[in-house]
């Protein structure tokens, strides 16, 4: 195959979050996009247009594209974390479109938690305000890569530069607080379509990269740590069969890094050395498996190895840290607040334990960027340092260097549900 | 680090992989379903990617209305064979027999609905924990809420508003007696990258993807194929043309394409200068605006 769909064949995957608050215009932002792009079907239009006509929009109102469950069409706005797709001939985008309101933070940082760049909208008439701050934090502390400042709605200031410098410094004044790798800014009018996927023309001042092409261009092959091999045993496969008496595949989900045939390796907890023998996917026998790569590994050595243990290089500099004792920022998710001293279900990558939160250090007042240690008392959507102990050892990375060794979720042992995520410091 | 680079295909194939093999590890009575249509096809093909060399751990289950295309079920039966696979089939026609459901009356009667009923009724007496299903979350604006990792209920029902977070690639599938999951491997998947994929790998499908002349009828401004069990209205004049399947359900509320596209590059052009989606073809979406929508919240795939 040639043109077109060999070039399709070679497109790389993105992903990104959007923010912003109520009405910003994240939805008519993201149905532009899609439109733009040629995403938006025939048919799926003729229902925005029916759907439109019912809740008395004139125009044809693109939020409607995004916002799909019932209650929040008839509510008219988001509330849940929905997920979109469009392509262009470079890349394959997944947007995770989530509510940008205090009380869907924890929407935000379900979405933030696998994106490569997140897209902060601020309203141009308004301005930097206390949910900008919030929304940029969110990002930081989900190590988002990359954040792309959307100053919306530039046609309602009469497309003013000195309005967009304006709102550009007073961003660069609080993001100094947060450590976000790289930041951009683009005017944008998301309703007429200025800047999104086309230049503007009354922005002719304007001399930046449109939306899309930054979206299309930003370097995200170094977003994945590629330095520490990073290798949780998911599933063991033993087939048993006469063609393969003795196959043992560990099977997996590359974190980070890469390994090869030959390479030395170390399984943890128990501390076997090793060889790499093979690393297979199906008929496909490879040299080298990496990041993000699933594969199944053998080794030289029959070693007892199961679901929840960690296969790491020996002498490949930095071991992962160990320790029964964590401190981390978590999110909670969950009506019933965190019980002091409780006692939750930790998941880490593969591996299960119990653990007892400790200690509350903090609470973060996420409008202000302010610990609270006073108020300790850990809510729903609320961002917090704490400490806890594990009733096994982990093996971990700090999230900041590594976001799938350095993540984890508690789980409530009596209704099974997720009611945390954290980022271990 | 540009040399440790994969492709789009190969990174969503890594996600579902990943899933797959989470299901097999989290849970004790995992089941795949399985309907001969190319997002099934294509989530059997990563399966077995997940657990070579050894053979796929769990069985598949295909949700027979009665109402198929021969040429799918002799597809189905073919895979199993050459695949040494175990594909339960549970049968519409058996709810209908034990009183479970009723059958709809009139022209546009369906079995797409019924189905739900046998569904969860295999679930419950195979006691799955389980059930994987090719939802993509592009199809429709209800599934694009939905969960890799989606908690039922003990009447499996899907509850959106309550749905557990899912951040990372950490997937929560600890349950209380009687609940089940319903786990969707291609969430992230697109058509086209569906019809990418499938040419990537050279996967074998059956023949009514491709074009072939067929008697049909139009309704509704749908295509809809004459087989011996759908019932015509007077007006309805039946003609043969060229066309192919954009997917494979119901034969009652399966569109049919008007298409000579013979080859995978040529559904590949075909999917991309498309303007309708492709469940735009179906006449069980069209029913409301929030059809789909209500028709998971009851247990729906
Ligand atoms: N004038 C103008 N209005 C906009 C722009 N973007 C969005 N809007 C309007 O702002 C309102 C809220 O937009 P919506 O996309 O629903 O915001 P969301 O709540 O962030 O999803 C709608 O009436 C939009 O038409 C823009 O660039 N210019
Ligand atoms: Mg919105």
């Amino acid at each position: 195959m040639s043109g077109k769909e060999s070039g399709y064949l070679d497109m790389e995957l993105l992903r990104f979050t959007t923010a912003g608050s109520v009405d910003d215009g994240k939805s008519t932002l993201i149905g532009r996009l899609l439109y733009d792009s040629k995403a938006i079907f025939e048919d799926q239009m003729e229902a925005i247009e029916r759907a439109s006509e019912r809740s008395g929009h004139e125009d044809v109102n693109l939020a409607l594209l995004t916002d799909g469950l019932r209650s929040e069409r008839e509510q008219g706005i988001t509330i849940d974390v929905a997920y979109r797709y469009f392509a262009t001939p470079k890349r394959k985008f997944i947007i995770a479109d989530t509510p940008g309101h205090i009380q869907y933070t924890r929407n935000m940082v379900t979405g933030a938690s696998t994106a490569n760049v997140a897209l902060i909208l601020v309203d141009a008439r308004h301005g930097v305000l206390e949910q900008t701050l919030r929304h940029a934090f969110i990002a930081s502390l989900l190590q988002i890569p990359h954040v792309i400042f959307c100053i919306n709605k530039m046609d309602l200031v009469e497309y003013s530069q000195e309005r967009y410098e304006q709102i550009k410094a007073d961003i660069d004044a609080v993001s100094s607080k947060l450590s976000v790798k790289d930041i951009r800014f683009v005017p944008i009018s998301a309703l007429n379509g200025d800047n999104v996927v086309d230049r503007s023309e009354p922005m002719s001042w304007y001399d930046g990269p449109t939306l899309m092409y930054l979206l299309e261009n930003i370097h995200i092959s170094s977003d994945i740590n590629h330095e520490d091999f990073r290798f949780p045993v998911q599933y063991v496969i033993r087939p048993q069969s006469a063609e393969w008496p003795d196959y043992r595949g560990y099977a997996g989900r590359v974190s980070s890094g890469d390994i090869k045939l030959g390479d030395e390796v170390t399984v943890l907890p128990s501390g076997f050395a090793s060889k790499v023998k093979s690393i297979d996917m199906m008929n496909e026998s490879m040299e080298v498996g990496f990041a993000p790569q699933s594969v199944s590994i053998t080794l030289e050595d029959d070693i007892d190895i199961s679901r929840g243990d960690m296969i790491v290089k020996t002498n490949n500099g930095r071991a992962p840290q160990n320790s029964q004792d964590i401190e981390l920022m978590i999110c909670w998710f969950n009506e019933r607040a965190l019980v002091p001293r409780g006692k939750y279900v930790i998941r880490h990558t593969s591996s299960d334990a119990r653990c007892m939160i400790t200690e509350v250090k903090y609470k973060m007042n996420i409008n202000t960027l302010e610990k609270n240690e006073e108020d300790k008392s850990v809510g729903m959507n609320d961002i917090a340092r704490v400490k806890l102990r594990s009733t096994k050892p982990l093996f971990f990375d700090s999230y900041n260097r590594n976001r799938f060794t350095g993540s984890v979720i508690l789980v409530d042992e009596g209704t099974n549900e997720t009611v945390a995520a954290g980022m271990i410091i | 680090m540009d040399k440790y680079r994969i492709n789009h295909l190969k990174e969503l194939e890594a996600e579902s992989i990943f899933v797959i093999r989470e299901v097999a590890a989290q849970f004790e009575n995992p089941v795949m379903l399985f309907s001969g249509g190319k997002d099934s096809i294509v989530m059997f093909h990563l399966a077995r990617k997940a657990f070579w060399p050894a053979k796929v751990p769990f069985p598949l289950m295909h949700i027979d209305t009665g109402h198929n295309f021969p040429e799918a079920i002799e597809y189905r039966d073919r895979t199993m064979e050459e695949t040494g696979t175990k594909c339960i089939v549970a049968l519409v026609q058996d709810s209908i027999n034990e009183g479970r459901v009723v059958e709809e009356k009139g022209v546009n009667a369906s079995r797409n609905k019924l189905q739900t009923t046998t569904l969860l009724d295999a679930i419950e007496s195979r006691k799955f924990d389980a059930a994987m299903g090719g939802g993509r979350r592009d199809e429709e604006k209800a599934r694009a809420k939905e969960r890799f990792f989606s908690h039922r209920d003990e009447f499996g029902q899907w509850d959106p508003k309550n749905q557990r977070p899912e951040l990372w690639n950490i997937f929560n599938g600890r349950k209380n007696m009687g609940e089940h999951f319903r786990v969707f491997p291609i969430s992230n998947w697109t058509e086209m990258d569906v019809w990418q994929y499938i040419y990537m790998e050279q996967i074998d499908l059956p023949s009514l993807y491709f074009t072939h002349k067929r008697e049909v009828f139009n309704r509704d401004g749908v295509w809809l194929a004459k087989l011996p069990f759908m019932q015509l209205k007077d007006t309805e004049e039946v003609k043969e043309l060229d066309v192919r399947c954009r997917t494979i359900g119901d034969v009652t509320c399966t569109g049919l394409t008007l298409s000579t596209a013979n080859s995978l590059e040529d559904i590949i052009h075909e999917v991309a200068s498309t303007r309708t989606t492709e469940r735009g073809g179906r006449a069980d979406d069209k029913r409301s605006e929030s059809a789909m929508e209500d028709r998971k919240r009851e247990g729906y795939f």
